[in-house]
């Protein structure tokens, strides 16, 4: 039999209300509130139930999550679940908190559900399975009988469908996929274009993530003592592809010193890029990455310094989820090692 | 700052200091052109690039290059 974690906050752990919001965590053995649906709907027994105040996952974060993953490590479990939390803002974000943690320490499925105004869906649902649920704890039996559901074909490795299908909110992921009916891309578009053009409804595959505001970066104050980095999504690499960059929806990037080379020679380094035609940048790959250029402006000073490596991932395919993440792990480097501006260059 | 050829889609995912490259393929070098052409209008939008990272714009704003 598998085993299950529930996870819930002290309202529905049973502690109590707001004036309970404080409380520390504790792993109860058995079930306690939601966990008995949770084990009747599972073919998984659900041998433990945390219990965490949303005031101290809210303000104690850290202290939190060390906590609960101390109690969890001598502990065995298939799968994690957390909530559901419904509208509650604060509940929604412990959810999701400690649904991030277990999943990366302990690289076990996790599980939550939220009304989808709850700010946690927002804050997590790139990063979780997070089930469409219910504005109300009225709501509670249909919302665990859908992650139920979900969790019992994950444990027994049943195919799983999209987001869409199974009822949570999209990760930002595509995956390639057999279809049962067929029917080649060309003409699914078809049939969509001629429904637009009948003005009925359609629904695309594709649909383009809403815009999230990028903060405008305070300007560089005196560019003559800055160093600059250099990144790409154009899929310039040495000739080697010595990470095994994907040549399209990319999910690794490389960086590569360009220490005392005046430019980047044809030949040495090269585009893997599936989506462009590489013949122009493969004969001069400064094109992409102008490292003739900007040892220029650093040899005359309008730089102060070209930092040590270029930065380069393919950006055919890629989605904005991944390149997110990917940005993420570059800003770690130009963060620690003095990189005050980068210019990226996307193809 | 971004270099980018499809203004429009820089712009839609958020990029705020945009300067215009001339190709998907070429971003900044027409191989049909002579070398030091090729040059001439790298260096000028790199510079201009680098010029961008010290302007203290208020909302999303396309660079402009002259060659």
């Amino acid at each position: 039999m598998k085993k299950a974690i529930v996870y819930l906050n002290q309202f529905f752990g049973q502690i109590g209300g707001e004036d309970k919001a404080d409380f520390a965590p504790v792993l109860k053995e058995g079930l306690v509130g939601p966990a008995q649906e949770f084990n009747r709907r599972l073919e998984a027994e659900v041998t433990h139930t945390v219990i965490c105040g949303d005031n101290y996952m809210g303000s104690r974060e850290e202290e939190a999550v060390q906590q609960i993953l101390d109690a969890l490590a001598d502990k065995e479990f298939d799968i994690f679940l957390a909530g559901p939390a419904f509208q509650a803002g604060r509940y929604g974000n412990a959810c999701g908190v400690i649904c991030k943690a277990v999943k990366q320490r302990f690289k076990v499925p996790v599980l939550t559900s939220m009304h989808v105004e709850n700010p946690g869906v927002e804050m997590f649902s790139k990063d979780i399975v997070i089930f469409k649920g219910g504005r109300s704890a009225a709501a509670m039996r249909k919302n665990i009988k859908a992650m139920a559901t979900y969790a019992n074909k994950l444990l027994s490795g049943q195919e799983l469908f999209d987001a869409q299908t199974e009822g949570y909110f999209g990760r930002g992921i595509r995956h390639q996929v057999w279809r049962p009916d067929q029917k080649p891309a060309a003409d699914r578009a078809v049939e969509m274009l001629l429904k637009k053009l009948k003005g009925e409804a359609f629904v695309s595959e594709l649909p383009i993530p809403e815009l999230e505001k990028v903060a405008i970066a305070p300007p560089v104050t005196d560019l003559s003592q800055a160093t600059i980095a250099f990144a790409t999504s154009g899929g310039i690499v040495p000739k080697e592809n010595p990470d095994r960059i994907q040549s399209a929806s990319a999910t690794r990037w490389g960086r590569y010193s360009i220490k005392g080379l005046e430019r980047l020679a044809g030949g040495e380094y090269k585009t893997i890029h599936a989506g462009y035609d590489p013949t122009a940048v493969d004969a001069d790959p400064n094109v992409c990455v102008p490292v003739d250029a900007l040892r220029a402006y650093e040899r005359e000073g309008k730089i102060g310094k070209l930092h040590e490596y270029f930065y380069s991932t393919v950006g055919t395919g890629t989605t904005q989820a991944e390149a997110a993440r990917m940005g993420q792990e570059m800003i770690e480097y130009f963060q620690n090692e003095g990189v005050d501006a980068v210019v990226l260059l996307s193809t | 700052m971004q270099m980018a050829n499809l203004i429009p889609v820089a712009t839609t995912v958020g990029a705020n200091k945009i300067v215009p490259t001339i190709s998907i393929p070429y971003p900044l070098g027409d191989p049909a052109t002579s070398p030091q052409e090729q040059w001439k209008l790298r260096y000028h939008r790199v510079g201009v690039a680098l010029d961008a990272l010290t302007a203290d714009i208020q909302e999303q704003t396309v660079f402009k290059v002259k060659y």
